[in-house]
């Protein structure tokens, strides 16, 4: 557990991190809150020849809730996902997956961008933004461009960000009020990747449902989100029949492997089950 | 108030003796950073070694290539077997009576082995140069299960004793077979199998898993050239047997060794044996004339030093049709790894697995154990319990719920009418030892009354109900268990280990001023010794806890001990301390009648001091008579007020417990929540019941770690699945449910102060309390046996298996 030799950069602007990336090509990587590429590094699986340390770059930080739409700073810890009032009234989903990653003071340190931008199946943000819409802020040395959430992921740490890019914010459409939610996740321990994990939220209009988004985590080399799993419920009462056709959509959209959380069978059940309470949950809270 | 207004009982109050909850004092440093740990060791021109170890499991050696690595700038040499050969340290006996390669020499035999050993001025030096040492493989069949290891054309895997067929523990039957060891009476036993009422038998498997200590093994090696004398840090639990090793191997006079346990991080037998990594240490300090720091990291320490557990245990149970148990039969199939490093007394290869009649009065018993080489990490120690008690506490505890569903009874009821009753102790078990007390249905009635068993029986039929009906897919689950555990090895007759008696020693110095410095031959490894065993001298000799310093773990101060592990500091160490205390008591008399000018027969201990029988206002304190001691001539005494006392048990002390786990299981998820835990545990006497709660607590989460998801798991090809913290379970605050602890007191009849040892005892009983819980919440739906450990996926199983998912 003793990482290979590298270069330290810690760059105050986008601008010169963007120079440095560009300067040594894949041998540089950014690094947020570390938790995913440090240990990789100390496993000698990376080998980093250049660390570009985004911390001291203030403009990737802050929250705005202002017209309508979420914009969330990259270096944005996880622990002030949780504690922004302003973030938890608008997208109280964001607090309650939130809460469920890791411990404190994992919080404290890791980030919603290195979350959603390293493209680790088992992270939890991915899913979440894909359920919640967001849409990916990156800059490049060409300038800055948009990417959504349910486009962004390729492969198991494949993403379309390119090696040059950045990044920088994401955007994310507040829900209308009265927008039921859950983020229902099982895991081994704190501290775990989800054994299965998902995200609902769920819109009612006189009795019926009126728009629906789901995405399961941690069930395929890339969040999943399930569009048809979600049409199960649009336009239904939320009966039964509903929730059990969305649930079974959404396990034939997954894709789990077999590891030492459990074998397929099982992670498909499980998928189901978790699936099952989110939407339950999110049912009961939607107005 | 001076010291005549005082009553005995603030007297008493003031020492901090035994019975109180007395702070620890090593946490002052611990909770403030200031604990000093190997790793924090620095020393001028320290080197660095790390590691080349096996990617394989199985694998013929043909050539290493070290010039690469010898080439990295800061790199002072590579060590291979080659280099250690000339020294004959490229093999090292083991504990179990066996020998272990140092490195790798010719073939490997477990993935993590070591191969070769890179020494540098850096840290990070040895780390990349260690990537560049080149070695050449020829991949090998893998046996990973140990009954494929037995079958007639299984691949040899040790090829260095092929064809010995006498092995050091009798004959062996197999090129992979190690040992077999036969207990108790083979034909009365199948007798009374062949005419019981009722039979039921069962494989109960232990995994294998590791005591995984937060700090991990490591080590610095010192060679003094001017003085020839070669000092050793390390994360010892038997640090004087660890000296004796060293001198025997290495052939330095054993006065030129000092070996010195610092503050460790948690042992529980993983830091019992002799690594590789203290052998290249010391030679390496040896070849360069630099100190040498070896310290492992995570994944080296669960993937190389020792594992425990890995038993497969097949069982028959006899009984009449009313319950009474006639007879008990177990054969085990123990899988070992590439070496035999367990850490047991010499003549018991398989620990004390023969305590695994329990707790019960079974007339009739028969146990035989085969050793099996796989390709796996050697090991085998005794993770916080005495040796292989887990094993046998876990056989029995299934045991009785698989015959107690056999015979449709209660599982309480069928212990308690098995017991074996307080009149019949000192209890002779079938299996050879000598209980020497326990008092097992007063204890069993406290725990049941305590946790309203009736009450939980009903509970759990209503939910069980509610299940059926579709009310709930929780089922509700109650685990039992009554353990017995066997500690304090042990009777130099009958306990040694490489030929070291297995006695243990305390010296005690009292200062002219009336404070004192105690030392043992233990280590502290977390249980507390520096707070406890004052405890102990002050209630023997009436000075206060506060004002005794407590040293352990340095060869050339401390008095000759065999160490931390197997419950066995208190009942041996804590033994010695008592009869030190004693010793200078008695001295402490005659100074006293001296001074008082009476006969040593007038006058009286009391509390902390020595009073003229029948005249209470005469008396002497401790304090007076240690300056006494100091400064008077006092005719036919020494001056002085010392004693050491080295204390051979007459027996061992077999401390047990009543525990009833609680749990709900989710049979969609697997999940299981617990709900509540109870834990009776008699120890004898208690000498600070703050720390016997602490231990228990910290025994019942490594159980519940055990039994719910920690493992040492290997694919087929020898792959180790579990290597880091993520995958292997370490319980945090909020896996861990809360405790509730209870006890009785039976003091041990022949401990010089009736303690029996207290720290592994959760351990022992925890896991079957917890895997118990799990099997009885499915009993209803015909489950019997299930292995451990219940992780998610596993209960999921069970539950799939029974038809409850639909």
């Amino acid at each position: 557990m003793i990482p290979a030799g590298f270069e330290y950069h810690r760059p105050t602007d986008i601008g010169a991190a963007l120079s440095i990336l560009q300067e040594h090509g894949d041998e540089a990587r950014v690094i947020a809150g570390g938790h995913s590429l440090i240990p990789m590094m100390k496993l000698r699986m990376a080998d980093i020849g250049h660390l570009v340390d985004l911390q001291d770059i203030g403009e990737l930080r802050g929250i705005a809730t202002d017209g309508g739409t979420a914009v969330i700073g990259a270096m944005v810890t996880q622990h002030e996902l949780i504690t922004h009032d302003g973030l938890a009234s608008a997208i109280p989903l964001i607090r309650e997956a939130s809460l469920q990653i890791a411990d404190p003071q994992v919080r404290y340190l890791g980030t919603i961008g290195g979350n959603v931008a390293n493209g680790d199946p088992g992270n939890d943000m991915p899913g979440l933004m894909q359920c919640l819409d967001a849409q990916f802020e990156l800059t490049g040395p060409d300038g800055s461009r948009t990417v959504p959430a349910r486009a962004f992921y390729e492969a198991a740490y494949f993403t379309a960000r390119d090696d040059e890019e950045i990044l920088a914010r994401i955007h994310i459409p507040i829900p209308g009020a009265g927008t039921g939610y859950a983020y229902e996740k099982q895991k081994r321990k704190i501290g775990d990747y989800a054994t299965a994990a998902s995200a609902v939220l769920i819109s009612v209009q006189g009795g019926s449902c009126s728009a629906a988004s789901i995405a399961m985590t941690n069930l395929a080399d890339t969040p999943i989100w399930a569009a048809a799993a979600a049409a199960a419920l649009v336009g239904s009462s939320l009966d039964d029949a509903a929730r059990s056709a969305a649930v079974a959509a959404a396990v034939e959209a997954i894709d789990p492997v077999s590891d030492n959380r459990g074998p397929v069978e099982f992670k498909k059940h499980v998928a189901g089950v978790v699936l099952r309470r989110a939407i339950d949950r999110a049912a009961s809270r939607a107005s | 108030m001076n010291e005549q207004t005082l009553t005995p009982e603030q007297r008493t109050a003031n020492l901090k003796g035994m019975g109180t909850s007395r702070k620890r004092v090593e946490d002052v440093r611990f909770t403030q950073g200031k604990g000093n740990y190997v790793d924090d060791i620095k020393m001028d021109g320290m080197l660095f070694g790390d590691f080349v170890r096996s990617p394989y499991a199985h694998a013929r050696v043909k050539n290493i290539d070290t010039s690469a690595a010898a080439a990295v700038p800061g790199v002072v040499a590579v060590l291979t077997a080659a280099d250690l050969e000339p020294l004959g340290l490229h093999w090292m006996p083991t504990l179990a009576g066996d020998k272990q390669m140092v490195l790798a020499d010719g073939k490997v035999l477990f993935q993590g082995q070591e191969v070769a050993y890179v020494i540098a001025e850096d840290r990070y030096i040895a780390a990349d140069a260690a990537e560049l040492v080149e070695v050449d493989y020829e991949e090998l069949p893998v046996v990973v299960d140990p009954f494929k290891a037995l079958e007639p054309d299984a691949p040899v895997l040790r090829e260095d004793i092929a064809g010995n067929m006498e092995g050091a523990h009798g004959p062996r039957k197999h090129n992979n077979h190690i040992f077999t060891w036969e207990q108790g009476d083979k034909d009365a036993t199948e007798a009374v199998l062949a005419e019981a009422d009722v039979v039921a038998e069962e494989m109960v498997y232990y995994h294998r898993t590791h005591p995984c200590p937060l700090e991990t093994c490591g080590c610095v090696a010192s060679m003094d050239k001017v003085t020839g004398k070669l000092t050793l840090y390390g994360t010892f639990q038997a640090p004087h047997a660890i000296r004796t090793v060293v001198s025997l191997i290495s052939g330095l006079a054993e006065h030129n060794i000092r070996v010195i346990s610092p503050d460790i991080g948690g042992g529980f037998g993983n830091k019992v044996g002799a690594y590789s990594g203290y052998v290249c240490s010391v030679v390496a300090s040896i070849v360069t004339g630099k100190p040498v720091k070896w310290v492992e990291d995570r994944m080296e320490n669960l993937m190389s030093t020792a594992f425990a557990r890995d038993y497969w245990m097949q069982g028959k149970i006899a009984a009449t049709k009313e319950g009474k148990i006639t007879g008990l039969w177990c054969h085990t199939t123990a899988d070992h790894g590439g070496f035999d490093a367990c850490a047991d007394p010499t003549k018991f290869p398989a620990g004390f697995m023969n305590i695994c009649t329990g707790s019960y009065d079974i007339p009739t018993a028969y146990l035989t154990v085969d050793g099996v080489y796989t390709n796996k990490a050697p090991g085998g120690v005794a993770y916080r319990c005495s040796f292989r008690v887990t094993e046998a506490a876990y056989f029995i505890e299934r045991m009785i719920e698989i015959l107690a569903i056999r015979l449709n009874m209660d599982a309480a009821e069928l212990r308690r009418i098995n017991f074996i009753r307080a009149d019949q102790f000192p209890y002779q078990s079938a299996l050879g030892w000598e209980y020497d007390s326990g008092d097992y249905h007063t204890a069993w009635d406290k725990a049941m009354k305590a946790v309203g068993y009736d009450g939980l029986r009903a509970e759990q039929a209503q939910q069980l109900a509610d299940f059926n009906a579709g009310k709930t897919r929780k089922l509700m689950g109650i685990g039992l268990t009554h353990f017995t555990e066997i500690v304090g090895a042990g009777p130099v007759k009958n306990c040694d280990i490489l030929g070291l008696g297995m006695f243990d020693s305390c010296e005690i110095r009292i200062h002219p001023t009336g404070s004192a410095i105690a030392r043992l031959g233990t280590i502290s490894q977390g249980q507390g010794h520096a707070t406890t065993f004052a405890q102990i001298i002050a209630s023997e000799i009436g000075i206060p806890a506060d004002d005794i310093t407590l040293e352990e773990g340095d060869t050339d101060t401390a008095p000759y001990g065999l160490g931390t592990y197997g419950s066995r500091s208190t009942p041996v160490a804590g033994a010695a301390t008592a009869m030190a205390g004693r010793k200078i008591r008695a001295k402490a008399q005659m100074i006293a009648a001296y001074l008082l000018e009476v006969h040593d027969d007038d006058v009286e201990f009391d509390v902390d001091r020595f009073v003229v029988t029948g005249a209470p206002e005469r008396f002497k304190t401790m304090k007076e008579i240690a300056f006494a001691a100091y400064n008077q001539a006092i005719p036919g005494i020494e001056p002085g007020l010392e004693a050491v006392s080295y204390y051979d048990p007459p027996n061992m002390t077999y401390p047990f417990g009543a525990y009833v786990c609680v749990l709900d299981i989710d049979v969609d998820t697997g999940e299981a929540d617990i709900r509540s835990f109870y834990a009776l545990d008699d120890c004898g006497t208690r000498i600070n019941p703050m720390i016997i709660e602490g231990q228990v607590h910290g025994g019942l989460t490594e159980a519940l770690a055990i039994a719910m998801g920690q493992e040492i798991a290997y694919d087929d090809m020898g792959n180790v699945k579990t290597g880091t913290l993520m995958d292997f379970f370490w319980p945090t605050a909020w896996e861990t449910p809360n405790y509730q602890t209870d006890w009785t007191t039976t003091p041990s009849p022949h401990h010089p102060i009736g303690a029996k040892g207290v720290g592994e005892s959760p351990n022992v009983g925890g896991v079957p309390c917890f895997s118990n819980a799990v099997h009885d919440a499915f009993r209803s739906f015909g489950l019997t046996q299930s292995h451990m450990p219940h992780d998610h996926w596993r209960i999921w199983k069970t539950a799939n298996g029974l038809g409850l998912h639909g």
